[in-house]
């Protein structure tokens, strides 16, 4: 018995002696495995704390980098990615003050600088982010980050595992701001003199990946954070290298040529040509809306009927069609996978009677002009998808004016509001619904009435107010979100958008990528990735 | 010649101001803004002012302009909106990227439509003619997204013999023209680039050439016995300055990068720059850029009018 452990053990320790030669000699037994990603952003994601590029940069360096307070349970497919504990462990309100939410920090984490995560660091985290006075303030990562920031009053410490964060009036929806509230190391911004440009040479977060280099505007290569407080997300890979690469064609001529193992949004027109190569192209339901706001203080969409001929008129699996599958059909703002969607109205393609509401509405033919934009964030092939809109919409008795403008000019009509472009009758705007006060809220509540937030044409009803002001007093999750629920219907019931489809989150794989798990949502864990040789 | 050199240049500053005040004009002129490329769609009006009067955009034009340039005046281009990287930084890594395909591209295209345009001008109206204008026409016509889509589908994923995109496996830092491993990575963009200045540059020889070899002094000299090669030589050396001052705005064109080149090809480039920088309304990026790219160009010309002075001393520069 003792001879065959002895001779296990000097089997085992022969084996690690070859490997370890192999690894001298650079064969591929110990080759370091890399993960290269081709995004579709034009650049690298900031990478200092608030990503830029919409969600993509949160998806591949804020989740990569960092840890929230509260992250996102990315671990499966079957069901709408909800919140997991990140590095708060607990979150509770107070029972004796609704505006003041109790944190519990997770103990023994910490920086990739070595630095310990604790109350006072997280308070600077917020403050820096609310505060202009704080040191570490930047107007870059206030802005982004303003919309989730808004509600926010301050933070402070109340002991060395907890922190108290207040704000300006009970919000039961503040855990999703805090989602995506990423911590850095307040040690790594000293060393660097506050200064977010030297910050960026040696960056320092939580996350399950480390900063290597960066060549600007080119690619941003991580390793693997072997010691990541998360056992369970350690990375399968060694090295994660991020390149942006905007136009799809390239992206998916890059994955054929094996340049890169994982692309995303490849175009409906490669996928057929990937398939027969062997890539493995995945498609999932996440919280995507691609619609249109409406106007509904200036005709016609200020009249419901003609807001309902609207969404009769889609013919969404045409849509569909077009897309090459690579979306679903839209008749709500959630889509039928939400804890959200309840029993909204569904607005099947009817020409008769979308033709019949507009004449009862008196707007026949029914002119409309749209806002929209040649290209976007989450805005997937705006210019032929809008053509049809309006081929469809045409069809039943609207005439259709498409305003084509270029992304950044789309957003100053969305900013600004319909009161400063009542030229326009709605806009098309895709959205991420993954939190319900930016998913849903934002476009029906009249604190939320442009310019002030995102409600662009002034939607109004009485009933939603008070439903919205129920839930955000609400902090039981499931008696809020059946209240929530019932805006859904609501909002869908009063024909609030031009539903019109859900997109279903592309992406193509080499063969290589092993392990990866698409999650229900805009955001992607990459650390089960294996890469097989 | 130092005269007229030194006189180029200063009247290069009038004309970079006049491309900077007329970029900055039609930035402005342009719908959007660039404070709302660094926001998401839901901000508020308030933020926006708020950033506005922090980057110091509340201020009239003229004067933001005028702030702009007595900084650009002293060698600081500023800091990128969107980055937070010095301009001048991004620019030059852009700039010498777009060199190194652009310089690819000028000597494939110089080289063949020299050659091509001359035999055409020699042996104008035949065949051989024919066969040239025909090439260059293609040249000018093939549309060099289209081209650049091809090629990669080729020779990247069909043949797998050349690289699809990007600047080799470290990126541009390490990115070596002396090195096959990272030089095949600029084949594809220069073949691209190298389209439309072929098919441009061997018209204008071949025309060139062809109008100097009907010109009296080109029978004198084949009355007096030299021989069609030698003839040959004098024509060109005659319809040289023509070429060169084509080659020279050819030159200055791909300086300035391609947008739908270097988007094809991932290639971080100043066309590149420019595209992202005109999307996002990085004011910072794109005065720089442009400052720094009609200099080039204007830098360019100088140097295509030194070289037309020396080879045809009949052109009095000073």
């Amino acid at each position: 018995m003792i001879q065959t452990r002895t001779s296990a053990r000097m089997t085992s320790r022969l084996v690690a002696s070859i490997l370890a030669l192999a690894c001298i000699a650079h064969t591929p037994a110990c080759a370091e495995s890399v993960l290269r990603v081709a995004m579709t952003a034009g650049d690298i994601p900031d990478w200092t704390g608030q990503p830029d590029q919409g969600f993509e940069g949160y998806r591949f360096v804020g989740w990569s980098l960092y840890d929230a307070l509260i992250n996102w349970d990315l671990s499966r497919s079957d069901r709408e990615a909800g919140l997991t504990p990140g590095l708060a462990t607990k979150w509770t309100i107070d029972p004796a003050n609704n505006k003041r939410w109790l944190i519990e920090l997770r103990k023994g984490v910490k920086f990739h600088d070595g630095c310990d995560l604790n109350a006072d660091l997280v308070v600077w985290n917020i403050q820096r982010l609310v505060d202009d006075k704080t040191q570490g303030f930047h107007p870059v990562h206030y802005a982004r980050h303003r919309v989730r920031t808004v509600n926010v009053d301050h933070a402070e410490k109340v002991d060395d595992g907890t922190v108290a964060i207040f704000t300006k009036t009970p919000d039961s929806l503040m855990p999703y701001n805090l989602s995506v509230w990423y911590m850095i190391s307040k040690c790594a911004v000293e060393k660097a003199s506050f200064d977010y440009a030297q910050y960026a040479k040696m960056p320092a977060g939580t996350g399950p990946y480390k900063f290597d280099r960066i060549v600007p505007r080119e690619r941003l290569e991580l390793v693997k954070n072997g010691d990541y407080w998360n056992p369970k997300r350690v990375p399968k890979h060694d090295r994660l290298v991020l390149i942006p690469m905007p136009e799809a064609t390239t992206r998916a001529a890059a994955l054929l040529a094996g340049q890169v193992d994982f692309v995303e949004a490849p175009s409906p027109d490669t996928i057929p040509r990937l398939k027969s190569s062997g890539m493995n192209v995945i498609t999932l339901p996440y919280p995507h809306n691609w619609h249109y706001q409406l106007n509904f203080v200036d005709p016609p969409f200020n009249d419901v009927r003609v807001r309902r001929a609207a969404n009769h008129a889609m013919n969404r699996d045409e849509m569909v069609q077009m897309l090459g599958g690579i979306a679903q059909p839209g008749y709500a703002i959630y889509t039928p996978t939400s804890k959200l969607y309840g029993n909204p109205v569904k607005y099947e393609y009817d020409i008769k009677k979308a033709t019949a509401l507009l004449k009862e509405a008196g707007c026949y033919p029914c002119a409309v002009t749209l806002a929209i934009s040649t290209s976007g964030s989450g805005q997937m092939q705006p210019l032929p998808m809008n053509e049809l809109v309006k081929a469809q919409l045409e069809a039943v008795g609207f005439k259709v004016k498409l305003e084509v403008m270029d992304w950044n000019a789309l957003l100053d009509v969305a900013i600004k509001g319909r009161e400063k472009y009542p030229q326009y009758n709605a806009i098309n705007i895709s959205r991420a619904t993954q939190d319900p006060l930016n998913g849903l809220l934002r476009f029906v509540m009249k604190q939320q009435w442009s310019p002030g937030g995102g409600n662009w044409g002034w939607y109004f009803n009485q009933e939603i107010e008070d439903l919205v002001a129920e839930a955000m007093r609400s902090f039981d999750d499931e008696i809020r979100d059946i209240t929530l629920s019932k805006v859904h219907e609501i909002a869908s019931r009063e024909a609030i958008m031009l539903f019109v489809t859900h997109d279903l989150n592309p992406r193509a794989l080499s063969p290589k990528v092993k392990g990866f798990v698409q999650a229900q949502s805009w955001f992607q864990d990459l650390t089960p990735i294996e890469i097989a040789n | 010649m130092w005269l007229y050199a030194a006189r180029r240049i200063l009247y290069a500053v009038p004309i970079a101001i006049g491309v900077t005040v007329i970029c900055f004009c039609l930035v402005f002129l342009a719908p959007g803004d660039p404070i709302q490329m660094l926001l998401p769609p839901d901000a508020s009006q308030q933020d926006v002012e708020y950033l506005k009067k922090l980057y110091g955009f509340d201020q009239p034009i003229p004067i933001q302009y005028f702030k702009w340039l007595v900084r650009a005046a002293s060698g600081d281009l500023g800091v990128s909106l969107q980055t937070n990287r010095p301009v001048f930084d991004e620019v030059t890594r852009a700039l010498s990227n777009t060199v190194i395909i652009s310089f690819g591209a000028v000597m494939l295209a110089f080289s063949l439509a020299f050659v091509l345009g001359t035999i055409a001008g020699y042996y104008a109206g035949r065949p051989i003619d024919r066969i040239v204008t025909g090439i260059s026409v293609v040249g000018v016509s093939v549309p060099n997204y289209w081209l650049g889509i091809v090629l990669i589908i080729v020779f990247a994923v069909e043949l797998g013999i050349l690289p699809a995109t990007g600047m080799g496996s470290k990126g541009s830092d390490d990115f070596s023209l002396r090195n096959w491993a990272q030089f095949k990575y600029a084949i594809l963009p220069i073949i691209t680039m190298s389209m439309v200045p072929l098919g441009i540059i061997m018209r204008s020889t071949r025309s060139a050439v062809a109008e100097v070899l009907a010109y009296d002094f080109v029978q004198t000299l084949r009355a007096k016995g030299l021989r069609e090669l030698a003839v040959l030589r004098h024509a060109v050396s005659n319809a040289l300055p023509q070429i060169l001052a084509v080659m020279g705005l050819q030159f200055g064109y791909l300086v300035g990068g391609s947008i739908l080149i270097e988007t094809i090809f991932t290639w971080p480039g100043t066309g590149f720059l420019l595209s992202k920088a005109i999307l996002t309304r990085d004011i910072p990026v794109l005065q720089g850029a442009i400052l720094v790219l009609a200099l080039c160009f204007v830098a360019t010309n100088l140097v295509v009018d030194l070289i037309q002075t020396a080879v045809d001393p009949r052109i009095k520069r000073a």
